[in-house]
């Protein structure tokens, strides 16, 4: 459950660069190939953040799909269930997309 | 899809009632400074640093063990272990003779870079040598902590079924190395190891690979040599 420990950081990044003002929205960037849930996001964040600037903030989660260039034939494609194999037969790709795990923006009051 | 204006483009839309402050922060951004630390530390003082990653009762400790004893006069080894409970492991380590640190994670299921630097200052390991971070027994959380570490490395048993690479591969692509272990055990096994490592470059075609038995020895030459060569003046390089 490492949803936890990332949303702790969150929380923290935040609590640190908006000190003493309330925080009434989060927008996070979570890629599909991230190996985080947004669920078990969600599920933590509202525990994570009582009693912080953040608390009784909404989160919004962009959920990122993967895309990737194959090395072998320099073809782009969309990755679906996180093993990509692109049409040509190589396994060799150069992820484009999906990897993000980012605080996209903060909304203050 | 936006959920605000239906578009294909995830993006953020400001609201009326409030300020939007764009931030593009990386969540792990924290652990990813640690981490580069940690990492600047290893290459200062040439310590090749390996972050070894398995689900439980791979083998990794009796790996350890068994290349700490292959090792003796060729290359100085320490150890931090990381178990969410006991002193168990660090104590197998200690009884080869190795310096070792245990770090218990508590209800954590994985290292982070600050966990690491605190063990490292208990640790100090002597320049030039290797060092071994035995993660939490977990083939998930891991993978996406930096802990500033050179080449991460997963060990996979030949019990545990060749489809592991299929059902975690954010683990197996996150690493460079891959170790099959327990090659002892396969004539009791129907562990098609071709097939194995068929799924396993599926995922990430650049692994290295290794095979081996830590009890009985197979393969762990090739393996012993690999590290030591990460050791020493090339420590950086790997």
């Amino acid at each position: 459950m490492h949803e936890l420990a990332i949303t702790e950081s969150v929380v923290e990044s935040v609590t640190q660069r908006f000190s003493g003002r309330r925080v009434t929205r989060v927008v996070l960037e979570i890629g599909k190939l991230s190996g985080v849930v947004p669920d078990a996001i969600r599920f933590c964040f509202d525990v994570c953040a009582e009693g912080t600037l953040l608390q009784g903030a909404s989160l919004d989660i962009l959920a990122i799909p993967a895309r990737a260039r194959c090395s072998a034939c320099e073809s782009e494609l969309a990755i679906e269930d996180g093993i990509g194999l692109c049409p040509c037969g190589s396994a060799d790709l150069v992820f484009l997309s999906g990897q993000e795990l980012k605080i996209k923006a903060v909304e203050v009051a | 899809m936006c959920a605000t204006c239906g578009c294909s483009v995830p993006h953020v839309h400001a609201q009326p009632e409030g300020r939007t402050v764009l931030l593009e922060q990386d969540i792990l951004a924290k652990n990813g400074r640690l981490a580069e630390r940690n990492r600047a530390w290893f290459a200062s003082r040439r310590i090749a640093a390996f972050n070894l990653m398995s689900s439980p009762g791979s083998g990794k400790t009796t790996l350890l063990e068994r290349t700490i004893e292959r090792l003796r006069g060729r290359a100085a080894v320490s150890v931090i272990e990381g178990d969410q409970e006991t002193l168990r492991d660090a104590e197998r380590i200690r009884g080869t003779g190795a310096r070792a640190v245990q770090i218990n994670t508590g209800s954590g299921c994985h290292l982070d870079a600050g966990m690491v630097a605190d063990a490292l200052r208990a640790l100090d390991p002597p320049r030039g040598s290797l060092l071994f971070i035995e993660n939490v027994g977990n083939l998930v959380c891991p993978a996406l902590f930096d802990l500033g570490e050179g080449p991460k490395v997963v060990i996979a048993s030949v019990t545990e079924g060749e489809d592991k690479p299929l059902k975690y591969p954010h683990m197996f692509r996150a690493c460079d190395v891959l170790v099959l272990s327990k090659l002892d055990l396969l004539p009791h096994l129907q562990f098609d190891r071709e097939r194995f490592f068929e799924y396993a470059r599926k995922v990430n075609p650049r692994l290295r690979v290794f095979q081996l038995s830590a009890l009985q020895g197979d393969g762990l030459e090739e393996w012993c040599s690999w590290l030591v060569d990460r050791s020493g003046p090339r420590a950086e390089a790997h």
